[in-house]
């Protein structure tokens, strides 16, 4: 048995197989053949394996997410299927007597620069779903396990690190944990497994586990231990540990469908975040009283072109009708630092953390926020959505979003296309500069929701993804407290509501404080609505 | 050799699925099928030859048929096109 040790960041135990994804693929080494109809024989092989890869994941993100976004899937089949890539490959293995992994990698290469000198900005995008067809040969011809959705036993995930598209590619149903050596507490992959509900222990350095690939682990997302092989005395120790959970998960349950109020009565609305329509099924059974925030960049991830009006409307509006009355509140493209949008063609930042994102690129290409704005309102006859913007620095980036706001409501009367007044506009407060001039933005807006993984990470100058700085970052730190503080007072003297989304929501350690504070919302990733439910029951405010 | 002409009326022009489509629909025939194009041609049964043309909303393209069964193939051809692009 070998033991390691990370960072737990989802509460949690699991036993299972390790599957290692490895999220860069290593450079094809040009490998010369002799038998040139044998290596054919191997392209053709993990050709067809590839087309059944695509095929069968066309008609399960069809049935999952509709067909506009399992068309990508087809392109990809039909991609494959070109004459000229084929015979680029086929002749490069002819003449050359390469290997069927270079001569793909090669010949994607090639066709992914031909669409990516192309002077238009669509066929540019094409050139990443040629390297995209290219890696899944790829990774079939070197046996790279990745996860192609085709195993059907579940397994405990373990990488680098996961990027945002990397979590909108798991099959949410065989995930048992996720296991990182990279990452922090706040980063995507720790958003992602509280979401999901399934423990996660992140920063493991200390044993390599790429090499545990098919191996049975242990994972102990509270303690953040690992245990390879576990041996009869730690799975034990474990099973208890499971079985104490499924208590724990029992109590929760007795707060299913109770309003949530502190012990002396002060009523608090308890919503959960989610990243798409996919998540509602979390937010319903966990019994959360509204969404506090719908990251509907997740919409604009995992794709080569900007999701359409109507594409973006049917989502919204999937919501806003599942969550039958209750408050949705929708956050706009949050794009940038950590996420990046292929489709956006955003040029590479030195410091993308302080560069082009979220409403910064919203306000530089209105015609992308416009968009936006009018599936949003679509989407408002359905339920009642309210509009949140992010990264707010400044009263005027306020107005100007305001303004947008009102001719996209202005178009809409006219083309007579139904949309309700009583859409809520609120900010986000995750800058230290929105946290100060609180006062003056409250004056705008109808509610505010502090961001507290990105306000803690601009008050205190640290790099949320940095595992190596974790040392110094103090989630508590007073200067973040004493920001919600007075954004909350600035709030309340205007009338207006101001929650919290970030991952500080949760925190159990911070609730009374924050209930002293006077928030009135605090919205959490769906596993953590019922326990911190209980949390606030038990917290006496006078 | 049967030829037609014909005006892309799509919003976003050749784009990658309906050029797949219509690369299938030239395969299933014997004939040879060709797209000319702003002084270039393309095999229209090459996907990636036929979206390098980068064909636009309003462009007149121009489409050769050639073979046994030419006459059935740049009829479902032209249909195919009036249908889909």
């Amino acid at each position: 048995m070998i033991t390691g040790k990370g960072i737990g960041v989802s509460t949690g135990v699991a036993i299972g197989k390790l599957k290692y994804q490895t999220n860069k693929l290593p450079r094809a080494e040009k490998r010369l053949i002799t038998d040139v109809s044998a290596e054919i024989k191997r392209f053709e092989s993990a050709k067809a394996k590839a087309a059944t890869q695509l095929a069968e994941l066309y008609v399960k993100t069809q049935k999952k997410l509709g067909e506009e976004n399992s068309l990508l899937f087809q392109i990809h089949q039909m991609m494959l299927e070109d004459l000229d890539y084929n015979d680029s490959i086929i002749e490069l293995i002819q003449n050359e007597k390469v290997c069927s992994e270079y001569a793909v990698q090669e010949t994607g290469r090639k066709f992914a620069e031909i669409f990516s000198n192309m002077d238009d900005e669509y066929m540019k995008g094409r050139s990443a779903d040629v390297k995209d067809v290219s890696d899944r040969v790829i990774r079939i011809l070197t046996g790279l396990s990745f996860d192609d959705g085709m195993d059907s036993e579940p397994y405990i995930l373990a990488a680098e690190d996961l990027s945002p598209s990397d979590t909108a590619q798991i099959d949410q149903d065989r995930v048992l944990a996720i296991v990182t050596s990279g990452g922090s507490s706040n980063s995507h992959t720790a958003i992602f497994a509280r979401t999901m509900g399934v423990p996660a222990v992140i920063g493991v350095t200390d044993i390599p586990l790429s090499e545990y690939n098919g191996k049975e682990i242990a994972v102990n997302g509270s303690t953040g231990e690992i245990f390879v092989e576990p041996d009869a005395a730690v799975k034990e120790k474990l099973l208890q540990e499971m079985e104490k959970q499924r208590h724990l998960r029992q109590l929760w349950k007795q707060f299913q469908g109770k309003k949530t109020t502190t012990k002396d009565g002060r009523r608090v609305n308890l919503y959960a975040n989610i990243g798409g329509p996919k998540d509602l099924k979390a937010v319903l059974a966990n019994d959360a009283e509204g969404i506090g925030l719908f990251r509907s960049e997740f919409l604009f991830l995992e794709r080569s072109t900007l999701p359409t009006e109507e594409e973006q409307f049917q989502a919204y509006r999937a919501v806003a009708e599942k969550m039958d009355g209750k408050r949705v509140v929708i956050r706009t493209l949050d794009i940038g630092a950590d996420k990046q949008a292929e489709s956006l063609h955003l040029p590479k930042e030195d410091n993308p953390a302080l560069g082009m994102r979220a409403i910064r690129i919203c306000l530089t290409r209105p015609e992308i926020f416009k968009t936006q704005l009018r599936a949003l309102y679509r989407a408002s006859h359905y339920g009642r959505i309210a509009i949140m913007f992010p990264m707010i620095t400044s009263v005027e980036e306020v107005q100007r979003s305001k303004e947008l706001c009102s001719q996209v409501k202005e178009e809409l009367k006219q083309q007579g296309i139904p949309f309700s007044e009583d859409v809520e506009l609120g900010i986000m407060i995750e800058t230290p500069a929105a946290a100060l001039i609180s006062d003056e933005l409250a004056q705008e807006v109808d509610f505010f929701s502090v961001g507290s993984n990105d306000l803690t990470q601009y008050t205190l100058a640290i790099d949320r993804q940095n595992s190596s700085l974790l040392p110094f970052c103090n989630t508590h730190h007073k200067a973040v407290l004493r920001m919600i503080q007075m954004s909350a007072e600035n709030a309340h003297k205007s009338k207006i509501w101001i929650g919290i989304c970030g991952e500080l929501a949760a925190d159990e350690s911070l609730t009374e404080t924050f209930m002293k504070m006077g928030i009135d919302e605090l919205s959490v990733a769906p596993s953590s609505v019922l326990p911190l439910r209980m949390k606030i029951s038990s917290i006496s405010l006078k | 050799m049967k030829e037609f002409q014909y005006t892309i009326q799509d919003e976003s022009g050749v784009h990658a699925r309906p050029a797949g489509l219509m690369v299938r629909k030239a395969q299933s025939f014997q004939s040879d099928a060709s797209v000319s194009f702003n002084g270039k041609k393309a095999d229209m049964k090459r996907l990636f030859a036929i979206m390098g043309l980068n064909i636009k909303k309003g462009d007149q393209i121009s489409v050769q048929v050639t073979g046994a069964d030419e006459d059935a193939a740049a009829k479902e051809l032209e249909d195919f096109l009036k249908n889909n692009l």
